[in-house]
């Protein structure tokens, strides 16, 4: 537990999350400037998964091992809102 | 604020902790990687091709860090189950959106065609009923 690695893990991790969140701001640009629709729909998913990847990294960097649930739950909703915006954009409705 | 709250969490080992800084290295170049084919890459299916490949290997490399961080059993396994899902779902959300920006009518690429010329006939025929 005194090796010099670990102790510096949590700063390292700390790292990640903010390289992590300074690319989903970054993404955000695709969003507001994108020139059709399914480019903002493909921003919107990019953003989804890098807030698991956040999600993750938080979990390990506080290690609290329930922030693995957020991850999961977060990365079913952003499925099913693509799905679901992707279904809307073609068919115009999106439970017939 | 976040170290004083790990000192008295899970405990890994040096072998362990280096594995973790190692995938969460690789994780991290994925992520970056992916932002950029977001930004520089020139139409919505080349961007895709960039997002949905890069991004899900970046959050994977992560998540197998936190899958050592967590331990082989019990918490860690959530870990495996979000790649799992990732790896199932990362796939159809994509093809949902290019089929989406196709019937749509976004154009390709210059010089870009529909892979077979009569599937690309056939598809715009079924597009004007």
């Amino acid at each position: 537990m005194s090796s010099p690695l670990v102790d510096l893990l949590p700063l390292f991790l700390s790292g990640a999350l903010a390289l992590a969140a300074a690319a989903t701001l970054a993404v955000g640009y695709r969003v507001i400037t994108g020139p059709t629709t399914p480019d903002r729909v493909v921003a919107l998913d990019v953003i989804g998964t890098n807030v698991v990847a956040i999600a993750l990294l938080y979990a390990m960097a506080s290690a609290q091992g329930f922030f693995l649930d957020v991850s999961i739950v977060l990365a079913i909703i952003g499925f099913i809102s693509t799905v679901t915006v992707a279904r809307y954009v073609t068919e115009g409705d999106i439970i017939e | 604020m976040i170290a004083a709250e790990s000192a008295a969490g899970t405990t890994v080992g040096p072998v362990g902790a280096a594995l973790v800084v190692l995938l969460v290295l690789v994780g991290s170049f994925f992520l970056v990687v992916g932002t950029v084919g977001l930004f520089r890459l020139p139409n919505v299916y080349n961007r895709l091709h960039a997002t949905t490949k890069a991004t899900t290997l970046g959050v994977s490399g992560i998540a197998l860090a936190a899958w050592v961080y967590f331990g082989p059993a019990g918490q860690g396994l959530k870990a495996l189950v979000t790649i799992l899902f990732l790896f199932l779902t990362a796939p159809t959300g994509s093809h949902m959106i290019s089929r989406a920006a196709q019937r749509m009518g976004v154009e390709f690429e210059e010089g870009v065609t529909w892979p077979s010329r009569t599937g690309a006939e056939t598809e715009r025929a079924g597009e004007n009923e």
